[in-house]
């Protein structure tokens, strides 16, 4: 199927999605889907990053809180239309994140890796310190209630996670299948035999790390508004650092599929749990279960089907 | 500001003193992280995860039975070594040996960390928790200079702890196989060592150093259970500062960067620590990737 | 005399305290068909990671094709015409044996200024190049589905689909049968005629005799001896340097 096909067939299939929500008479299905949605962006990016070129990124809150502190600034200077904030949001995480990219990925991945996990560290503290933008206290977004064409304000937000959502899993796919997909496979495989091949690793490193970078970036920016209240330690929470890496882990990381499967599965799973039991099990749980795959189940449960559909092949 | 010169020169001075003390700990921190990256080349990012675990150990046995934090650290040793010992060998099953570290065992290592804190938290809660023992409070006054005993003593503790390694390292067979583990397994299997039971028992006494390196911590300041994460920046700008592989260099890296978080928190404020040693870590990275005194 | 295509100048390389590489100077000239021996450890393969850039040299120049390479990226030199198999095979685990071949074809001959393969032209350069090294009926199949001896004919392949002018083959024929090693020979002798300059790394005396037009020997990161196959193997120290092993 090519690319413009399966966009279109995603259009169609969100569009059913949003007026089958519509059709519940619950708001709460908008707010739990907007989270789940939220998560399959998030499982999405770092797959672009993690799972098809190998570099492992542990500050996936840090572009994420980016996002959404970028709005928060914005917001008090104009408070401007969120598609446009979605991009703004973008433009601020891809920066960051090939400055990053172009500081450690000629190093190792180890490397990379514990420069992002201490990226996260540092922008919590930098924007903990930062009174403009709340500071420790926190800033407030006052979201309006309605919105014009759409209805209760939650459902715009659910709808432009929803585009977004097909803005991600679209650009997936479509590396997936193309020459550069084939550049990130090799870097994964073998980066010095890449390198011998002619693939010039740096530079679809640095790609993979902006474009990967820009969509937390993308995911985040309309956060404040979905939880009025933003505090450093909710958009850098432990639970986006370990979501964004369980999900595509559990789910397979070596297609776009994975993080769907992963974000959708888990994603409802802890939105159930957060109501029934403490969030900080919830968390334990999604913990124990990433350490359980990455020994077991290391190509997750598209690799899990994909093992069983071969074996009744034969 | 005229005046304020003496003023400054106390500071300076204490600054510095604070920054020595300051680094011989981080040594301590920093110290397992030279044997399991450095020697061993694994990437335990949840190195400070295990260090908190024993932050809490020597909190809770103090908290009930009185005994001094480092005295419980010595006797978690073993414990801690063969902790160490277990995951290296869960790791080395399902990582090493099918050749899959890089994705899946940061991601292993990561979890653990992950699940470690989290577990703390459902435990203890996210209160801070703190020990007591009669060298926390009192400090040593020579001149304008201020020793304070609680940093004095972990600090004094580490640097016994570096040497012992040193000497344990560089005087018997295993140490001296364990140095050459990382770059001759041939020559090691060809004197009949197991290379792999040589990587277990580094990694185990990687571990084991968290155990000491956790009850400093609490005698040094207070613990909760993120107070791992911040630590993870510091110890591998550390390690990348004073060279992979070389515990000397370790002890060197952990001193620049004490002496560096130091003066920021005098003169700029205590919140910016973090920001300190992942700016360091970077320019490290940078322009010197192999270090002050790396291979 | 033309310039030679590649020449090395005093290069030295060093692990720590270890000297891997010595010293070296060489050049070959275009269209020859070049053995370089040695015993085991000696700096082939880190003479082969320097001039491809793998690995940075402390001294020395590398110059291909009349250009100083030692400040390119190691891509960068695979697009100029340097290739190289590796001498412990390293194929791309998740791509099937022809996407191992697709990988060069797209980011070295496509990148190259001039003519773009198309997607068809791409698939029939694909199966040409396996047929050549008799890979044929693997071409759907995984690398870790293949035999040791196959996976050292797919590296081989692969470096073959740079379409180089210096082919670099490091030990293309351990573990090969006496007629797969005579095939191997053939095939790269062919490669010659057709223009392309061959660096062969080999341990089988048989095949480097019959290969090359000249040998040079390597011990210790030290270059022993340049000339002419018949002299070189009763070169003494040729002689002392593998027996004394």
């Amino acid at each position: 199927m090519r690319t413009p096909v399966f966009f279109l067939i995603s259009i169609a299939v969100a569009a059913v999605v949003f007026f089958a929500a519509r059709l519940v008479s619950n708001d709460y299905v908008f707010f739990a889907g907007y989270t789940v949605l939220q998560f399959v962006v998030l499982a999405t990016a770092w797959n672009i990053l993690g799972g098809y070129t190998g570099y492992v990124n542990f500050g996936s809150a840090a572009f994420f809180a980016l996002g959404a502190y970028a709005t928060v600034f914005l917001h008090k200077l104009y408070p401007l239309p969120i598609p446009l904030l979605i991009v703004t949001g973008g433009i601020v995480s891809g920066v960051v994140g090939f400055g990053m990219g172009y500081l450690t990925l000629r190093l190792r991945g180890a490397f990379f890796a514990i420069a992002t996990l201490a990226l996260a560290v540092v922008l919590q503290t930098l924007v903990v310190n930062w009174d403009y933008v709340g500071g420790s206290r926190g800033a407030y977004i006052i979201r309006p209630n309605e919105i014009a064409l759409v209805g209760p304000y939650i459902q715009y937000l659910f709808l432009l996670m929803l585009a977004l959502t097909v803005f991600a899993l679209t650009i997936a796919r479509g590396i997936e299948r193309s020459q550069l997909g084939y550049g990130f496979a090799t870097i994964r495989d073998d980066e010095l035999a890449a390198e011998a091949s002619g693939v010039p690793t740096l530079r679809l490193k640095l790609i993979a790390t902006t474009l990967s970078g820009a969509l937390m970036g993308m995911a985040g920016a309309p956060f404040p508004y979905y939880i009025g209240y933003l505090q450093p330690s909710s958009a850098f929470g432990l639970e986006y650092a370990v979501n964004s890496i369980a999900m595509p882990m559990i789910g397979g990381t070596t297609s776009w599929v994975g993080p769907l499967i992963g974000a959708i599965l888990l994603g409802s799973l802890q939105q159930i749990a957060t109501v029934t039991i403490s969030s900080a099990v919830n968390l334990l749980i999604v913990g124990l279960l990433l350490v359980a795959f990455v020994i077991i189940a290391p190509n997750g449960i598209v690799g899990l089907v994909q093992g069983w559909t071969r074996g009744r092949a034969k | 500001m005229g005046e304020q010169v003496g003023l400054s020169f106390d500071l300076l001075i204490n600054a510095l003193i604070a920054g020595i003390l300051l680094g011989g700990f981080y040594t301590a921190v920093t110290i397992g992280v030279s044997i399991s990256f450095g020697i061993l080349d694994i990437v335990n990012i949840a190195h400070p995860a295990f260090i908190i675990l024993g932050s809490y150990i020597a909190y809770i046995v103090n908290a009930r039975l009185g005994i001094d934090p480092i005295a419980t650290s010595i006797i978690m040793l073993p414990a801690f070594y063969l902790l160490g010992a277990g995951i290296y060998q869960v790791y080395y099953e399902s990582f090493e040996r099918r050749g899959q570290e890089a994705l899946r065992g940061l991601s292993f290592f990561f979890g653990l960390l992950f699940v470690t804190e989290v577990m703390l938290i459902l435990v203890f809660g996210v209160d801070y928790r703190y020990v007591e023992a009669p060298y926390i409070g009192p400090s040593w006054h020579i001149g304008v200079m201020d020793f304070p005993l609680r940093m004095l003593v972990p600090c004094i503790a580490a640097l016994a702890m570096f040497a012992a390694l040193e000497l344990y390292l560089s005087h018997t067979f295993i140490g001296r196989a364990i140095s050459a583990v990382a770059q001759d397994q041939l020559a090691l299997r060809l004197m009949g060592v197991s290379p792999i039971r040589i990587k277990r028992i580094a990694f185990g006494i990687s571990i084991a150093t968290t155990a000491v390196a956790g009850a400093l911590l609490i005698i040094i300041q207070p613990v909760e259970p993120s107070v791992g994460r911040e630590y993870i920046g510091r110890v591998f700008a550390i390690c990348v500062l004073g060279g992979l592989g070389s515990l000397p260099g370790t002890v060197i890296g952990a001193m620049l960067l004490g002496i560096i978080e130091s003066f920021t928190a005098t003169f700029y404020g205590p919140s910016w620590a973090p920001a300190v040693a992942f700016g360091v870590l970077l320019l490290t990275l940078a322009f010197r990737p192999a270090g002050l005194l790396g291979r | 005399m033309p310039s030679p295509l590649l020449e090395v100048a005093g290069l030295s390389k060093r692990f720590g305290g270890f000297v891997a590489l010595d010293g070296i100077d060489l050049a070959v000239a275009e269209g020859e068909r070049v053995g370089l021996i040695g015993p085991n450890g000696s700096g082939k393969s880190t003479l082969v990671n320097c001039i491809c850039g793998t690995l940075v040299n402390e001294t020395g120049t590398v110059r291909f094709n009349g250009e100083t390479v030692d400040r390119l990226l190691t891509h960068e030199r695979t697009r100029r015409g340097i290739a190289r198999s590796f001498q412990l095979p390293r194929p791309f685990t998740t791509l099937t044996v022809a996407g191992n071949l697709r990988v060069p074809l797209l980011y070295t001959v496509n990148a190259r200024p001039g003519h773009a393969l198309s997607p068809t032209e791409l698939d029939a350069r694909c199966a040409e190049l396996l047929e050549l090294v008799g890979l044929a009926d693997k071409a759907t199949h995984l690398p870790r589905d293949l035999t040791q001896v196959e996976m050292r004919k797919l590296e081989l392949a692969r470096a073959m689909a740079a379409e180089p002018k210096l082919l670099i083959a490091d030990e293309s024929m351990a573990g090969l049968s006496h007629s797969e090693v005579d095939d191997i020979v053939g095939l790269l002798i062919r490669l010659n005629e057709r223009g392309i300059t061959i660096i062969l790394i080999e341990h089988i005396m048989r095949a480097v005799m019959k290969f090359s037009q000249r040998i040079i020997v390597l011990v210790s990161g030290k270059k022993i001896a340049d000339g002419a196959p018949d002299t070189v193997i009763r070169d003494s120290e040729v002689e002392r340097a593998y027996i004394g092993q």
